[in-house]
């Protein structure tokens, strides 16, 4: 992994779990009204540990002085496990969305994404300001 | 692009609720029908939601899976003067509740709301995920 992009590489992976809640979660509120409809959602945290665990590092340590790249392969797509929500006020017809808490989770969810889009707008700011040594 | 997704979910749930909203209106405007063109009174007529699998993992849409006809007995009023009373001097009516209705549309104005301002900020962090790195 390059030394230059590895934070931005990290970021992506974040970025890239957060636009897949996002897209479960819209799921949730699109079936707010069919009848069975099970609410699904997936722990954020542990997905993004998971991706960070994978693939291990892309250059190999063989001497003392080298830098460790650290783990996290850039380029992994980072998969998902959707678990089941529970009700806490089941509906007669089976459907377990709780459209408050899908929202929230929604709001919550899309404040997260701006925010990692900020942090790598912020990194590459820094590395162009390197770059240029102005 | 999993958020890109959200745009095709979220428009599966604004459609069939359109459709919802489509059929009380059907129905409200039929609430006082005494016949219809086969000459039998307008039978209420109810939408069916599923389910239906965006393609790739689990996140799912919604769909109409069809419309019902209500099958709430029919509204019998007493009304001799009236040229289409039966014998008895009763005229039938719509089986249309329309305090349901009501209840139905409200709930159906509030579901598409609720998938339009998911669009809404789905559309917003994707036109800030375009501008990254500017």
């Amino acid at each position: 992994m390059n030394l230059l992009t590895a934070k931005i590489a990290a970021q992506g992976q974040a970025l890239e779990l957060l636009a897949e809640r996002q897209k479960v979660l819209a799921g949730n509120i699109a079936n707010a009204d069919t009848p069975g409809y099970q609410a699904r959602d997936f722990d954020f945290a542990r997905a993004l540990a998971e991706a960070r665990g994978q693939g291990g590092s892309a250059l190999a340590t063989t001497a003392a002085g080298h830098l460790d790249t650290g783990g996290g392969a850039a380029g992994v797509t980072p998969t998902v496990q959707l678990e089941w929500r529970t009700p806490d006020q089941p509906a007669l017809d089976g459907n377990t969305v709780d459209l408050d808490r899908e929202r929230a989770s929604f709001a919550d969810n899309a404040l997260r994404y701006e925010a990692t889009l900020r942090f790598i707008n912020q990194d590459v700011k820094n590395m162009l300001s390197a770059i240029t040594g102005q | 692009m999993s958020l890109m997704n959200v745009f095709a979910i979220s428009g599966s749930a604004v459609s069939a609720q359109s459709k919802r909203l489509n059929v009380v209106a059907s129905n409200l405007a039929n609430a006082d029908a005494v016949a219809g063109p086969d000459g039998q009174p307008y039978k209420a007529r109810q939408i069916q939601f599923e389910t239906v699998a965006s393609g790739e993992g689990d996140v799912a849409g919604v769909r109409v899976a069809g419309v019902l006809e209500t099958q709430a007995p029919v509204r019998r009023v007493l009304e001799p003067g009236n040229p289409l009373a039966d014998s008895d001097g009763y005229v039938t009516h719509s089986n249309v509740n329309v305090v349901d209705e009501m209840v139905n549309m409200i709930s159906a104005s509030r579901s598409y709301q609720n998938n339009v301002e998911v669009m809404n900020t789905a559309r917003t962090l994707l036109s800030k995920t375009l501008q990254m790195g500017q």
